[in-house]
């Protein structure tokens, strides 16, 4: 028997989520990404003497949406604490943050993996804390803190509303980790509430792993994985660490409860520090600040705000069976994108071939001449949902030919407007009268020697050059199919 | 002009009889007269005071009225002032320059006051006599062999020699009106949350309230007229409107039920003080005022819950004094080194001995049994008071339990010392309004002590400011202690 | 009480001398406050502020932050725009 088969990796991940917000969590400096260092400081973020703290109102806003979306109870009361430890990025030496109050608590995350089923990971909690700032370590080379002489701290970061959600050990394999953290950053993203860039810090994530002989139910010892700086690092560390679990079990050894840093670079992970000794952080109600009280009317003011999720997304665009799993997934990593192709689909319900068709368009030629042009969907405003579906529906109709349909994709792009307009005004709806076409057909028959003799003798391609000229004649009005069923039947004639 | 009350001196520069510069120059002169013997000052302001009194006399000119119209004004030093050295009576903050200035000081400026320098306190505020100072020693104006009470010892002495109108003082566990009691001047300590803590360099944020200290009740209430109010800068400003409490002076206390505490019975005091608060309260009767017998059953209790929650709340808030971002640094080769070495050496021994009691208060396993008890202890105390209050309008009562002792009389027991406090900390914990107005004078009994003013402590139920200020004002017109008398050998000089 | 383990939690240096009398002072300071276990507490919410406020909010604007240099004036130890601290160490207690 294999060590696979005699042993199940329990995994529990906690994110930590930089809030999007003008301002700090309790001072009105900036919230802002890469800024010149330690320009974004106030007496309060930089913990000057006497300066207090008010809180950001929507950052409280913001935790509770996180909460709701995922269906976690949301208590009457809460409240911050001072969770205290000295560390040289953290002005006060204590950190503003929620012991046994948080925000929200419950709630399931429910995600897809790549293969499009289903799984779902409990919450613990979220609560609201504020960041730290940020430091760089000399002296050691590498920019590691380990072997580093001195480091330069900059404090533009500290203060930032920062989100920390807490999953419940529910997790069986790094494949759904990463599922779980793509589907909790899709969420956060969809709400708006923030910008979830891990390579900006703003989405951090550290996972508890611990393995245990398949089928039984008690926790067997966790270490801490820190540092994972993608979801790929996530997925490469967890199953470095289960791996080296089961090999330290099969050695006969025990497992250390202790942080472990990953090493990208490595591709292993290595001890931080012993967790034996718990720290003492000495929580206490934060004097400086007042009790929370999350009644219900605010609470249902901020429901209204939270149905548009990528977990609901995904079943509905699933649901009609006209979407590829690949489609779904690369639609639904773009919340504007999903809202826009939702939002078509609305004018044919339960149509399968027009969900398909307009999740083609979406994905190919507004998505070329989107990224042409260097803008996002909701970053322009003349090709709408309305627009498109008729384009879609002009398209698939046979209204147009696929040739007319890309141009008047392009010209909406370009100057908005009903592409049933566009093509009425200047008549370029498809020409499928046979009497019509007739004459053009005759009249390339004529111009076309040398492809009609191809034909004749033999050269079934030769057809594929005398409908490119009708096309062509026609200005692309023409309906090819019945081009070509004209242009055999006229040659067999002659 | 400098003898005179604040608002005799503001009545005068609204009138343009005297120019704010002209007063600030009478009383830089005192001050460099006294400050030998007094010291009641850590650093002097001229600069910033000759540009304020500037200021308020091109005010004056363009046709305004200020409520404090060229008031000179110490302002404690444990209260920001932008652009000048702000220590809190602490090595620790040795040389640090404020960046900006606390909102009870920045509208006594608004109102024309001018900020003659910064006065000695007890370092952080912790102490009743000054003597923990680290940055001066400030003498009692009644007596040079005598502590000034404490901790806004500075800040009474200031007012009590004539160096000042009015100083701003802040009051944790009895810091305003402990010294007025000593020095013979009026100190109030207003409802918490009514003035701003904004600025104020924290101690205990849940206790800690800024207030007036003046040479008379009417110029007191008018200090705090100017400074009470909403502040969106501090989470635990009082929203509701402070009312005015200097238009309600009173001449009589009748209609008025004052409450006397059984369980603070003076005879114990000795029997000079004893007779001097037995007249006090014979004083209030004769005024009209009914005099009720009212219980505090908790009040023993006061002492030991206040000594668990000021010092765990200033554990957590002294924890940002380390070295990194201002302040003198200590060697050390690592980060931990340094906080340690930096803070060994910057803080007292009482700052010291509050820091380690409080942090073993907050600790693992230490926490419920001792803070939350004695926040349950403080609810008890509120509940207490509300009771009493069910029966009287005021409580009467001692400010403290000696007059000014003399310096090095506490010896290195801290209990001793804090017992000073006993009379004022429940008022405290429960964050009721209380003033000191002197109420006579007495020897301690020792061989040749001088004669030594004694306070009278009123207390009122939460908001009731203009009943205090007005009952107060009743009893300071009809006995006049240290109106008509000025500390010995400090009468001629001018 | 152990003295010099609260100490390290607090960051503070004690000398030998500092620690035995620090232990002789508290130790009778919490021989006081050891009073409180006599009340009977069981029904009592605990007090940890007495105004009567709750949800004091800001809405999210900015304000201005001070200037750099203002930031960094009182710093002991900098380099360019960045506050200087020595060498960073776990912060095991």
């Amino acid at each position: 028997m294999s060590d696979g088969a005699r042993y199940e990796a329990v995994i529990g991940i906690e994110c930590h989520v930089e809030l999007k917000t003008s301002s700090k969590m309790f001072c009105g400096c900036r919230n802002e990404f890469g800024g010149e260092p330690n320009r974004q400081l106030c007496p309060v973020c930089l913990a000057l003497p006497g300066a207090l703290p008010v809180p950001n109102r929507l950052a409280i806003e913001h935790v509770v949406r996180a909460g709701l979306a995922f269906g976690a109870q949301i208590p009457v009361a809460s409240k911050f604490d001072r969770k205290n430890y000295f560390y040289p990025d953290m002005p006060k030496n204590y950190q503003i943050s929620q012991y046994d109050l948080p925000l929200t608590t419950g709630g399931v995350v429910r995600y897809r993996r790549a293969d499009g089923s289903e799984g779902s990971c409990r919450l613990t909690r979220i609560h609201l804390e504020e960041d730290t700032g940020k430091s760089t370590h000399l002296g050691s080379g590498d920019g590691r803190i380990a072997g580093s002489t001195h480091s330069l701290v900059d404090f533009n970061r500290a203060g930032v509303p920062l989100m920390e959600c807490v999953g419940e050990p529910d997790i069986r394999t790094p494949e759904d980790a990463v599922a779980f953290l793509e589907f909790l950053r899709l969420t956060f993203l969809y709400l708006g509430i923030s910008d979830v860039k891990m390579e900006e810090g703003s989405l951090r994530c550290d996972a508890n792993v611990s393995i245990r002989p398949a089928g039984t139910s008690a926790f067997g010892t966790k270490t801490e994985i820190k540092n994972m700086n993608s979801f790929r690092s996530v997925a490469r560390a967890l199953e470095y660490e289960i791996a080296r679990q089961r090999r330290v079990l099969a050695e006969g050894g025990r497992i250390v409860q202790e942080t472990r840093g990953w090493d990208e670079s490595e591709g292993v992970t290595h001890s931080m520090r012993s967790k034996e000794q718990a720290h003492d952080y000495r929580y206490f109600p934060d004097p400086d600040l007042v009790p929370l009280t999350l009644d219900g009317a605010w609470i249902e003011g901020l429901r209204g705000s939270v149905g548009f999720t990528p977990i609901a997304a995904y079943d509905r665009l699933q649901r009609g069976g006209g979407l590829s799993v690949a489609q779904v997934r690369q639609i639904v990593e773009d919340p504007a994108l999903t809202r826009f192709l939702l939002e078509t689909l609305e004018r044919k319900p339960g149509d399968d071939a027009f969900a398909q068709a307009t999740a083609n368009w979406l994905l190919s030629d507004v998505a070329r001449i989107l990224g042409r042009e260097g803008i996002s969907i909701d970053g322009q405003e003349l090709l709408t949902p309305a627009n498109l579906g008729e384009l879609v529906e002009l398209a698939s109709g046979g209204t147009v030919t696929s040739k007319t349909a890309k141009e008047l994709l392009e010209r909406m792009m370009a100057g908005g407007g009903s592409p049933k307009e566009i093509v009425a005004r200047e008549g370029l709806a498809q020409l499928s009268d046979p009497s019509a076409i007739a004459s053009v057909v005759d009249e390339v028959i004529a111009a076309n020697d040398k492809s009609v003799a191809d034909y004749k003798a033999g050269k079934e391609n030769a057809i594929k050059a005398l409908v490119g000229q009708v096309m062509k004649v026609s200005k692309g009005k023409a309906n090819p199919q019945l081009a070509e069923s004209l242009l055999r039947e006229r040659l067999a004639q002659s | 002009m400098i003898r005179r009350s604040a608002t005799e001196i503001a009545a005068a520069v609204n009138a343009r009889q005297a120019a704010a510069v002209e007063v600030l120059e009478a009383q830089l002169a005192r001050v460099e007269q006294m400050e030998p013997q007094i010291g009641a000052y850590l650093a002097k302001t001229e600069e910033l005071a000759r540009a304020c009194a500037r200021r308020v006399d091109e005010r004056i000119a363009a046709g305004a009225s200020l409520p404090l119209a060229g008031v000179p004004l110490a302002v404690k030093d444990n209260m920001c002032l932008a652009g000048t050295v702000t220590t809190a009576g602490s090595k620790i903050l040795q040389g640090w320059v404020a960046p900006y200035t606390a909102t009870a000081v920045q509208r006594l400026l608004d109102a024309g006051c001018v900020p003659v320098g910064k006065a000695n306190l007890d370092e952080f505020a912790m102490g009743s006599s000054c003597e923990n100072s680290a940055l001066g020693t400030t003498r009692n104006p009644w007596d040079p062999e005598r502590v000034p009470g404490g901790s806004s010892g500075g800040s009474a002495a200031a007012v009590a020699a004539r160096e000042a109108a009015l100083a701003t003082a802040s009051d944790t566990g009895g810091s305003i009106r402990e010294p007025a009691a000593f020095c013979g001047v009026v100190g109030m300590k207003p409802t918490y949350g009514r003035v701003s803590r904004y600025g104020l360099i924290a101690f205990a944020s849940s206790l800690d309230q800024i207030g007036p200290i003046a040479r008379t009740v009417e110029d007191a209430a008018r200090m705090y007229d100017v400074m009470a109010g909403h502040d969106p800068m501090d989470s635990t400003s009082l929203p509701r409107p402070a009312e005015p409490t200097a238009g309600g002076l009173r001449r009589d206390l009748h209609g008025l039920r004052i409450g006397l505490v059984r369980e603070f019975a003076t005879k114990d005091l000795g029997e000079e003080i004893d007779a001097v608060y037995q007249s006090a309260y014979r004083q209030l009767a004769a005024l009209g005022a009914e005099i009720v017998d009212v219980a505090l059953p908790h009040a023993e209790y006061g002492l030991a819950t206040y000594y668990l929650i000021a010092p765990a709340e200033a554990s957590s808030n002294l924890a940002r004094f380390d070295g990194v971002r201002y302040g003198p640094r200590g060697n050390g080769t690592n980060v931990q080194e340094m906080y340690a070495r930096t803070r060994a050496a910057g803080f007292g021994p009482e700052v010291k001995r509050r820091i380690l009691i409080g942090t073993y208060a907050l600790s693992s396993g230490y926490y419920d049994a001792y803070y939350v008890r004695a926040q349950k202890a403080r609810t008890l105390m509120a509940g207490d008071f509300e009771k009493a209050f069910g029966a009287c309008d005021l409580i009467a009562c001692p400010a403290a339990s000696s007059p000014a002792f003399p310096f090095g009389a506490k010896g290195d027991d801290p209990v001793a010392m804090y017992l000073m406090d006993f009379y004022t900390i429940p008022m405290s914990l429960a964050g009721l309004p209380a003033l000191s107005v002197p109420c006579g004078f007495a020897s301690d009994g020792t061989a040749g002590a001088r004669e030594l003013p004694l306070g009278l402590q009123l207390v009122a139920p939460l908001y009731q400011e203009a009943r205090l200020f007005g009952a107060a004002h009743a009893y300071e017109q009809a006995t006049r202690f240290t109106l008509d008398r000025a500390p010995a050998g400090l009468e001629g000089v001018r | 009480m152990d003295v010099r383990y609260v100490a390290r939690l607090a960051r503070l240096d004690l000398s030998d001398e500092e620690a035995g009398l620090y232990q002789r002072q508290l130790d009778r300071l919490l021989e006081h406050v050891r009073r409180l276990q006599e009340l009977d507490v069981s029904h009592v919410a605990p007090t940890a502020q007495v105004v009567p406020l709750t949800n004091v909010l800001r809405d999210d604007a900015n304000r201005p932050s001070l200037e750099r240099e203002q930031a960094l004036a009182g710093a002991p130890a900098r380099e360019g725009a960045f506050f200087k601290v020595p060498q960073i160490i776990g912060d095991e207690e």
